[in-house]
């Protein structure tokens, strides 16, 4: 994929934009020297970026999270580092947003900043396996209250329908013409579908811009 | 889903259309999920004061005869305490949640079971119980919640499904193919006499010391009852089983892959996963005790369920303890260890 400098995921929660991110960190970092993931999930303490902490330091990939991710304290802290994001010029980055409306608050204090550069790109996560966001219309919803909330406008859509570790590739085929329906109604391109490496082998010619990934946890 | 919001769209699949809760993590997503959809289906969703105002609309929505609930994790739960002993002293029927994080006090919020003593026992005062439902996946949250319901109005008294941190915040594929029984009649309820009946009513204070130990004795028929019709609990690899192991919840998962582990070096080891921690599902034990050499209690608290095991099993063979706390979750390899130790093969 061509990244801009900075490449924000938000959506709805539970979407899969950390493991999304924790993927497009690895691959940018192929093509550029400094690259940092950002997590600045300011409402869910669990199944954060720091869970991958190991591989993204062997990567020579810098992480930024707050440093209350994943520890007892439940409060809503961003990390002091994310100005990084804006002030270096120098540093690429995908950047994970919280969830819904009110995680995507947490970009207002340098959404100016990303707007006067003009080098981003805000992608919706969907996952229209999740159970609120079931549908286009339940989608949209969602966008407009991120959009008002983190005051950026999206520039594209990922499709990142799954049942987890049960997902086959019919599972992630089913999906797509609903995901090029919200990529219509908002005018939007729908610029990935994501699908564990595994799937992602099966739908090779089934789907434009396939976005194979690794995932961050095997389940219990 | 993740199992908080199972919960939730199952809660609303039964017909509850009326939740009041308080946030607390890891269980937000119910009283989050809630928020979103209760306004969408004519349902109330109300984000109280407190824990305690919640439990006391919970109190005030059951005595109508409608499906109510509340979800809590540990510490909330015991700010409910003394709501969830009005319910039952007052024969009403609501489903809690507790979805359990460390402790005690603040704790953490990490996974733990070491509320099973509150949610068996009762939690707040006085004598009664609650049924008590333990799922171990995401699917099985949404159908106890079903469950839950259901059980509440058929004995007409709180019923609390008791899960935790891990199973509530992770994500499953779930089925929502369950058969929901009609709620039964209420003729209790104070929805008004329009002159037509006398008063309902609906309280737990009673003047005459002589009626109050009546009322309770009423109550304990109505558990011996339950204890003879719900147990229930999965059985696994019984059959011949000397070794077993025993856990709910999360800890049943983890234990179920030892199990298969022990099974492959050729231990006799089996499983029993009490579903419902109360009424505790005696009758699995008691079968168990043609075989069993030894017990293995697996708990993420320092040793509540144990109890529960050695009354069952009138610790005719010997029961120990493998546990993690504080919201730490025992390995696979840990409890494949204590397996191993049990059968006389740990040196091995």
């Amino acid at each position: 994929m061509d990244y801009k400098r900075i490449t924000l995921l938000s959506g709805h929660y539970g979407s899969g934009k950390t493991n999304i991110a924790v993927n497009m960190a690895e691959e940018l970092r192929t093509m550029r020297e400094r690259v940092a993931v950002a997590d600045l999930d300011i409402v869910n303490p669990y199944f954060r970026t720091r869970d991958s902490e190991d591989e993204l330091k062997e990567a020579g990939i810098r992480m930024i999270v707050s440093e209350y991710a994943n520890s007892n304290l439940d409060i809503p802290a961003l990390p002091q580092e994310m100005y990084a994001l804006v002030d270096d010029r120098g540093l690429s980055s995908v950047v994970d947003v919280g969830g819904d409306d009110r995680g995507a608050l947490a970009l207002g204090r340098i959404a100016p900043a990303i707007r006067e550069e003009q080098d981003y790109d805000m992608f919706l996560v969907v996952n229209l396996y999740r159970p609120l966001t079931p549908d286009p219309d339940a989608v949209l919803e969602v966008m407009a209250e991120i959009e008002t909330a983190s005051g950026l406008p999206f520039t594209g859509i990922i499709n990142n329908s799954n049942l987890g570790a049960e997902t086959s590739p019919e599972d992630v085929l089913r999906t797509v013409p609903a995901a090029e329906e919200i990529a219509r109604r908002t005018g939007l391109p729908l610029v990935l579908t994501c699908a564990e490496k595994c799937v992602a082998r099966e739908l090779e010619g089934k789907v434009c811009n396939l976005f194979p990934m690794h995932l961050q946890k095997r389940p219990v | 889903m993740k199992g908080n919001e199972a919960i939730a769209e199952a809660a609303i699949q039964a017909g509850c259309r009326h939740y009041f809760g308080y946030p607390i993590t890891p269980q937000t997503e119910i009283a989050a999920y809630m928020a979103k959809r209760m306004p969408k289906i004519g349902g109330t969703f109300l984000q109280a004061e407190s824990e305690i105002a919640a439990i006391n609309m919970v109190y005030g929505v059951s005595s109508t005869g409608k499906r109510v609930m509340t979800s809590s994790s540990s510490p909330g739960i015991s700010l409910k305490g003394e709501g969830i002993s009005y319910l039952a002293g007052c024969d009403l029927p609501a489903l809690i949640v507790n979805c359990q994080r460390g402790g005690p006090g603040l704790g953490g919020i990490q996974p733990s079971q070491s509320d099973y003593f509150q949610a068996t026992r009762g939690g707040g005062h006085g004598d009664y119980h609650m049924i008590v439902l333990a799922p171990d996946s995401v699917q099985e949250m949404a159908e106890l919640t079903i469950r839950g319901f259901e059980l509440a109005d058929e004995y007409r008294m709180p019923s609390m499904i008791l899960a935790d941190g891990t199973i509530g915040q992770m994500m499953e594929p779930v089925s929502f193919d369950f058969e929901i029984k009609e709620m039964p009649e209420k003729p209790w309820t104070t929805t008004g006499t329009k002159m037509q009946r006398p008063h309902n009513i609906v309280n737990s204070l009673y003047l005459k010391p002589e009626v109050l130990e009546q009322k309770n004795f009423e109550r304990y028929e109505k558990y011996a009852v339950i204890c003879e019709k719900e147990q229930r609990a999965e059985e696994y690899l019984m059959d011949d089983a000397e070794i077993v192991v025993t856990a709910f919840g999360i800890a049943a998962r983890v234990a179920k892959n030892a199990v298969n582990a022990a099974r492959a070096e050729g231990i006799k080891a089996g499983m029993i996963r009490p579903v419902t921690v109360w009424p505790f599902p005696e009758k699995a034990f008691k079968k168990a005790l043609g075989t069993a050499k030894q017990f293995i209690s697996v708990e993420l608290s320092m040793g509540q369920m144990i109890e529960d095991v050695k009354l069952a099993t009138e610790c005719r063979v010997p029961v120990s303890l493998c546990c993690r706390v504080g919201g730490m979750i025992p390995s696979p390899d840990q409890v494949y260890a204590a397996i191993r130790e049990a059968a006389g093969k740990a040196g091995e």
